[in-house]
């Protein structure tokens, strides 16, 4: 065969789709090794939906929980803490909590499934650590005002008993809310949103 | 005795032909040192590039020393890094030894790039070599984030935090894409320890693979000068350029007296000073990680600090992520961005002087202001000097193919 009877056009044709299905297969064989380094199984189950049982929490207790190695708060609300919210309202950067980290089920001043138990992720949205609970109302080193909230030792940042944040503190935006949802009366489950709810 | 030593030089040439007949030893060491001529004139700026080299294989042995005893593990890492300071024998030199080697990268390196802007190496037929370079660069800075990490220090938790969530702040895939890099929803010992495996092993090949590209291309068309010109277009009668020297034995020599100014220089850091309070080795690296408590500052180590305070004048979290990624890319730009028609410093006249001189301001008061406290005042200033970076990039483009340029000399000065 003469260098005369070589089909170019054939050539380049089998050049171009051996190389076109070659790349297709390192393509589809890199996937396993980039998705090694996602979450593994094992982290995945420490990152799986929390069950937390509510049922001896009295009211005015504060319960911590890991979900995806976040602290998670659950505060049983008084009556009184409830009616208190509005109180504040002149002094909240985003009392309605429309630029917050929330589920979209989440509405209002209570920013709660149910008022009563306030489900929160308590690292400050400014640099992450982990702010007190001060409940008692009366004034405070840092508020004369105090109406009962969170404090955040860091950084002096502050939030209602919403979570919401004060005007004139470092922390951007109101305390996150994770995806909860309500198993039955006395069960919380962190980390799912209730049936039906996006 | 001297009929012994031809003897014996004879047995060793005998055994060089061997090897030569099997592997090109003579004609490589010819090639690449004897017979490479270089411009004569080199001064103070071209120790840098085999200084480089020298701390490059500083890290990789005292690297692989501490590997020996280091724990990849968030509950070890931090008592293992303690326990070579304290346990090991001479654990402490050796430790000490790698993070001072590690500052010392950056000062050499950043030396070395600006050699190039002062004489143009960068410049045609030069761009591959710098853009190797600036692959080697940003190589090297994923390289010391990823070492910092390995201590487990208070620094070294909050540090990834804080450059981790940076890739959060890409829409849409932000969230995911942290979580693939961390491996897990929060800085875990997942995350440690496959960035031990990205120091140790993956980058420094990396590192590796690249200095090679850039010696190939820096040998392909020879050293630039202070000068800027071509030393290989006045050639002699025997061929070799009449302003070149062989680089073995006049550059070997030169560097030699380098390596021997630097070691003392590092020797000192190393013996008298390796935390050179608080700038080398940072105090809140001496806690070990709390992720429930944050340390009151956050800053990254000096190297990063001028693009740090990039990434701090701009007020929105998504541009200010941009704005740091342009400061560094638009560097790999450089032999296209400047259009002058001669390389030097010497020749491109004052304007360039000036521009030069403003940007190499900005640039120690960035790293300044990236270690600050950060006041609204510092916050304004840091402003100023960001746009005085860019604007040298900018003016630098417009200005080079227009600017008057002084006539260059066809054969090196001193």
């Amino acid at each position: 065969m003469s260098s005369d009877d070589v089909n170019k056009g054939r050539r380049r044709f089998l050049v171009a789709t051996t190389s076109v299905v070659g790349g297709v297969g390192v393509g589809i064989a890199a996937v396993p090794f980039i998705k090694s380094w996602m979450p593994s199984a094992r982290a995945r189950a420490i990152g799986a939906p929390v069950e937390v049982n509510i049922s001896k929490l009295k009211e005015g207790q504060l319960l911590k929980v890991q979900w995806r190695g976040q602290t998670i708060g659950v505060l049983h609300r008084t009556q009184a803490m409830i009616d208190g919210l509005s109180k504040v309202d002149s002094r909240l950067v985003d009392p309605e909590s429309k630029d917050a980290d929330q589920p979209p089920y989440i509405h209002g001043e209570t920013r709660a499934l149910r008022p009563d138990y306030l489900v929160l992720n308590m690292h400050c949205t400014h640099l992450g650590c982990i702010p007190q609970l001060i409940p008692q109302v009366g004034p405070e080193p840092f508020d004369e005002h105090w109406n009962g909230g969170f404090y955040c030792p860091c950084h002096k940042s502050r939030f209602d008993l919403s979570g919401r944040v004060f005007q004139g503190v470092p922390a951007p935006t109101n305390l996150r809310i994770p995806p909860y949802s309500f198993l039955d009366d006395n069960t919380l489950i962190i980390g799912v949103s209730p049936k039906g709810a996006v | 005795m001297a009929k012994v030593e031809s003897g014996m030089s004879r047995k060793a040439n005998a055994l060089l032909d061997w090897f030569d007949a099997r592997l090109p030893v003579r004609s490589f060491w010819e090639t690449v040192m004897t017979g490479y001529y270089a411009p004569k004139n080199f001064n103070f700026w071209y120790y840098m590039g085999s200084l480089a080299l020298l701390v490059l294989v500083i890290q990789i042995f005292s690297g692989i020393l501490l590997a020996m005893h280091y724990k990849p593990s968030a509950t070890e890492a931090f008592a293992s890094v303690e326990y070579i300071m304290r346990d090991v024998d001479w654990g402490w030199l050796i430790r000490y030894m790698h993070t001072t080697g590690a500052s010392f990268f950056f000062i050499v390196i950043y030396l070395h790039m600006f050699r190039s802007l002062l004489y143009g190496s960068h410049k045609a037929p030069r761009e591959l070599l710098w853009v190797f370079g600036m692959f080697i660069y940003v190589a090297l800075m994923a390289e010391a984030f990823l070492g910092y990490i390995l201590p487990w220090g208070q620094m070294s938790y909050w540090g990834a935090q804080v450059i981790i969530n940076l890739f959060g702040a890409i829409p849409k895939i932000g969230e995911p894409l942290t979580q693939w890099i961390r491996g897990d929803y929060f800085i875990s010992d997942a995350t440690l320890n496959r960035f031990f495996a990205l120091h140790v092993i993956a980058v420094p090949l990396a590192i590796l693979g690249l200095v090679l590209l850039h010696l190939v291309a820096l040998r392909e068309n020879g050293s630039n000068n202070p000068d800027g010109i071509e030393i290989k277009k006045n050639k002699g009668a025997d061929g070799h350029p009449v302003d070149g020297i062989p680089f073995h034995p006049y550059y070997t020599v030169k560097d030699i007296f380098g390596v021997g100014m630097f070691l003392m220089l590092f020797a000192f850091i190393l013996f008298m000073w390796p935390e050179v309070s608080g700038l080398f080795l940072e105090h809140d690296n001496f806690v070990p990680a709390d992720p429930l408590v944050t340390p009151t500052h956050i800053k990254p180590v000096w190297y990063f600090t001028p693009f740090y305070a990039i990434l701090k004048a701009v007020p929105d979290k998504l541009l200010g992520v941009l704005t740091m990624g342009a400061s560094v890319l638009v560097l790999f730009f450089l032999p296209w961005i400047d259009r002058s028609p001669v390389k030097s410093i010497r020749y491109k006249g004052t304007w360039y002087k000036v521009l030069l001189t403003l940007f190499t301001i900005a640039f120690v008061r960035l790293g300044l202001l990236g270690m600050a406290e950060g006041t609204p005042a510092q916050t304004w200033e840091m402003r100023l000097w960001t746009l005085v970076y860019f604007m040298f990039f900018v003016l630098l483009f417009f200005m080079s193919p227009r600017a008057k340029t002084k006539p260059e000399p066809d054969r090196v000065t001193h």
